[in-house]
């Protein structure tokens, strides 16, 4: 594994698009062409060198080659887009977009993500060791078929509409994900630690897990009370109440899961 | 300015001229017998130059096509390009910027576009949005099916009223023709029904949509208008909706043409030839569709294709969009278009494996085959209902290659195989067949006379394919034959190259081309009386701000009928 280091020189003022930051990008180039790289500044187009200062150097493959951001780029978003293998690690905090559209590779933020990370996600994994923004694992605006594959864990809280209109792989907070977690998901399993209002408003199936009490929609109908379920191939100890809904859609296969002991 | 295309195996059903070698000689925008002195000489040797292609019946522009962008955030990730020295950035798939719209359709070879429903109350938007569409001549087609004022005249039997009333509207609009959507149909829907047959009667008006038909096609003819009644009928999209269809076309045998065509165009066929009574024995009616037109000189069809894959619906017929979206469970617009119509849109997605979907996409390829005479169809997609334009030339492989029709045809599901007779039709068009197809026949079909052909004295609008049609089988090389006709070598648009190797290479605006019928000038005040009230009544618009003036317009053509209605 090779090892390209990202320095942090400056943040602009507005978002930095920096989709470049990704190990399918940087495999096979020398860090001259990685510092070459273009990059937008609002509208300004820029170079990657302009606010990073670049050492190291990648492999010839993007599953040989780590990429490491030493510091917190707030205002970069698209970190890893559609990356396909290798590895990022973020030793602060992201901006927006952060693993949108990943297919493969891991990446790991050791601070916080802004909203949209794991936008469309299809593979690899995403772990956030602080909080994520909202719509944590979502689909594009307006699509209805959203993150199909992979697994997004937050160690923190998230914001609202987690795992919006999620369509297959795995989402996991461990702490309280804000309203409406899981809205109009269709498969997949999403798992909160804690969860206010409207957990899986408008979902048609998959599966979501609150490891605590949660005030659910009047559209769920509580349908038995298992203990220590095995849940899209994943076991969870305790009792938990399980619902069927949203209700309120049709043919609604969905199932949460609420732990009550 | 003088050009020379020289050499090209030269297709022009119009004019007789199947497949030649020779030259086309172009001067000042128009085609000429032949140009002396210096001109630019373009060789085509080995490449097919046909008359620039003209689409009859595409939703590029109107109120519902900008609802559907904004309806469709997702779409406008698809096609992304950055602009260039010359052309615009760009997005969107089945829902196409405008820019991206004219680009597209000048790299396919077109020309020409209608776009296909244009209610009269979004008409100034209409030609805004056209205004924007570079590359092409263009027109509208304007909805008058569920018009108060045409639905109250047809009932009190005032025809001539309703002459006029067209012919008024028609300027007022800036429109080309006479579309009609659903006739009665989405005017129920205002108050939350649909008509299913064409005796029902349309809640509060003394009408049925038979009425409302017969009526449209009879103005039609005595205003004398270029194109036919546009119609897309009641009952789209339904299971075994094939008997209204044929009902609706019997009443094209009480109407005398007025002119040298059709008197009825029914558009988007496919949607309108469903056997069958549940979804589960849905079938195809595409033979009794096409015996229909075979044995009839007044009527001509538009496929209205579908190709596998995820689009925008859009149109009209507001009941059908509700019941299609309450079908797939995805989200949906309507749009309320008082006093005259009632659109809706909604996202659709065409699978191989539904069955459904596989009868839908046979029935279209059907009727293309099993109607005779290549004058009478039109290859359309109903865009982007039945699928994007962009898909025009896997269409035109299908359409030429009996071997890429199986091999789909294998891969669907059991139902369509044994719900369709595509699979017995071994028809292959030729390369004369597909330029009637797609521009001679929208040609004849609009009545515009200097399109659609190469003759002396036509609009210098030529498209070269880079395809030898000496050296092709398109049968077997029809990937071949889909490549050529997905990026012209040259498309020449009034006189100059547009497109070089599939890429635009000058932007040009285009004319737009609408309809000035005149009738006497006594009917036309006392119908203005009547516009007069229903606008101080029931419009929430004033009636000097409604009619669209000519300055809204890309170089303005008029057609000038004077029907003599009095």
């Amino acid at each position: 594994m090779k090892e390209v280091v990202l320095e942090p020189v400056s943040q602009p003022e507005c978002g930095l698009v920096a989709e470049v930051v990704s190990c399918d990008v940087f495999a096979g180039r020398s860090r001259k062409e990685i510092e070459e790289l273009e990059v937008y500044a609002g509208n300004r187009r820029r170079k990657l060198g302009d606010f990073f200062s670049v050492s190291g150097s990648a492999a010839d493959s993007p599953e040989e080659t780590r990429i490491v951001i030493a510091g917190s780029v707030e205002r970069t978003k698209w970190i890893g887009r559609g990356m396909s293998a290798g590895e990022i690690v973020v030793e602060g905090s992201t901006g927006m977009y952060t693993g949108a559209w990943m297919k493969g590779g891991r990446i790991v933020v050791k601070g916080s993500v802004d909203s949209f990370a794991g936008m469309m996600m299809d593979g690899g994994e995403l772990v956030v060791q602080g909080d994520a923004g909202d719509y944590l694992g979502c689909a594009y605006r307006g699509e209805w078929r959203g993150m199909r594959g992979g697994s997004i864990v937050v160690h923190g809280n998230a914001g609202s509409e987690a795992g919006h209109c999620l369509s297959g792989g795995r989402v996991t907070v461990k702490g309280r994900a804000e309203s409406f977690a899981g809205v109009r998901m269709h498969s997949g399993l999403l798992v909160l630690g804690s969860a206010e209002r409207r957990v899986g408003a408008q979902m048609t199936g998959g599966s979501i897990v609150v490891l605590a009490e949660t005030e659910l929609l009047p559209s769920f109908e509580l349908i038995e009370r298992v203990t220590s379920p095995e849940i899209e191939g994943v076991r969870f100890e305790g009792v938990f109440e399980v619902y069927a809904g949203d209700l309120a859609e049709r043919n609604a296969k969905g199932r949460v899961y609420v732990k009550v002991e | 300015m003088k050009l020379v295309l020289k050499n090209g195996y030269v297709f022009d059903p119009i004019n007789g001229i199947d497949g030649e070698k020779m030259d086309i000689f172009i001067e000042d925008g128009r085609i000429v017998e032949e140009v002396k002195g210096e001109a630019e000489v373009i060789d085509c040797s080995g490449m097919v130059v046909m008359p620039g292609g003209v689409e009859i019946h595409s939703h590029i522009a109107g109120g519902k096509v900008n609802t559907a962008r904004l309806m469709r955030p997702e779409d406008h990730l698809r096609n992304v390009s950055p602009r260039t020295a010359i052309t615009r950035s760009v997005c969107g798939y089945s829902t196409p910027s405008t820019f991206l719209t004219g680009y597209a359709y000048s790299k396919l070879g077109y020309t020409t576009a209608f776009t296909a429903a244009l209610p009269p109350l979004m008409a100034r938007h209409t030609h805004e949005e056209l205004h924007d569409i570079p590359m092409l001549d263009k027109g509208a087609l304007t909805v008058m099916g569920n018009n108060w004022l045409v639905m109250r005249y047809l009932s009190e039997g005032r025809i001539e009223h309703a002459c006029a009333y067209v012919a008024w509207l028609l300027r007022a609009t800036k429109g080309y023709a006479i579309k009609a959507v659903n006739p009665g149909g989405s005017e129920a829907w205002g108050w939350g029904r649909d008509v299913r047959s064409l005796s029902d009667r349309v809640p509060h008006f003394d009408i049925t949509p038979r009425e409302i038909i017969s009526g449209l096609m009879e103005i039609n003819e005595r205003l004398s208008l270029p194109h036919s009644l546009h119609l897309h009928p009641n009952n789209l999209g339904r299971v075994g909706n094939v008997s209204t269809t044929l009902e609706t076309l019997e009443l094209t045998r009480e109407v005398k043409p007025s002119r040298e065509r059709q008197v009825l165009q029914l558009t988007h066929a496919q949607f309108h030839s469903y056997g069958g009574d549940s979804w589960r024995n849905f079938s195809s009616a595409a033979e009794s569709i096409a015996e229909a037109v075979n044995s009839s000189d007044r009527l001509v069809l538009d496929m209205g294709q579908v190709v596998f894959g995820d689009t925008t619906t859009m149109t009209a017929d507001g009941p059908m969009e509700y019941y299609l979206s309450s079908l797939t469970g995805l989200k949906w617009a309507n749009k309320d278009i008082e006093l005259e119509t009632a659109p809706g849109v909604t996202p659709f997605v065409y699978s191989e494996k539904s069955p459904v979907s596989g009868v839908q996409w046979a029935i279209g390829l059907e009727l293309a085959l099993l109607v005779r005479e290549p004058m009478k169809v039109m290859l359309t997609t109903d865009h982007p209902n039945g699928a994007p334009f962009f898909t025009y030339p896997k269409i035109i492989g299908w359409l030429m290659s009996a071997r890429s029709r199986e091999r789909v045809l294998n891969s669907l599901h059991p139902q369509a195989q044994r719900n369709t007779v595509l699979g017995s039709l071994d028809r292959e068009y030729t390369f004369q067949e597909i330029c009637w197809v797609t521009r001679a026949a929208q040609a004849k079909s609009l009545g515009l006379e200097n399109k659609g052909h190469l003759g002396a004295g036509a609009d210098a609008d030529v498209a070269v394919y880079p395809v030898n049609p000496e050296e092709t089988d398109p049968s077997r090389e029809y990937e071949k034959v889909e490549r050529a006709f997905s990026a012209t070598a040259y498309t020449v648009k009034a006189g100059e190259v547009v497109v070089r190797n599939g890429e635009v290479v000058r932007v040009v605006s285009g004319r737009t081309l609408y309809v000035d019928a005149r009738v006497d000038g006594e009917l036309e005040r006392e119908v203005l009386a009547d516009v007069d009230y229903y606008f101080k009544r029931f419009y929430s618009v004033n009636l000097a701000n409604y009619p669209v003036q000519e300055v809204y317009l890309t170089s303005p053509q008029a057609v000038k009928v004077d029907a003599g209605v009095r």
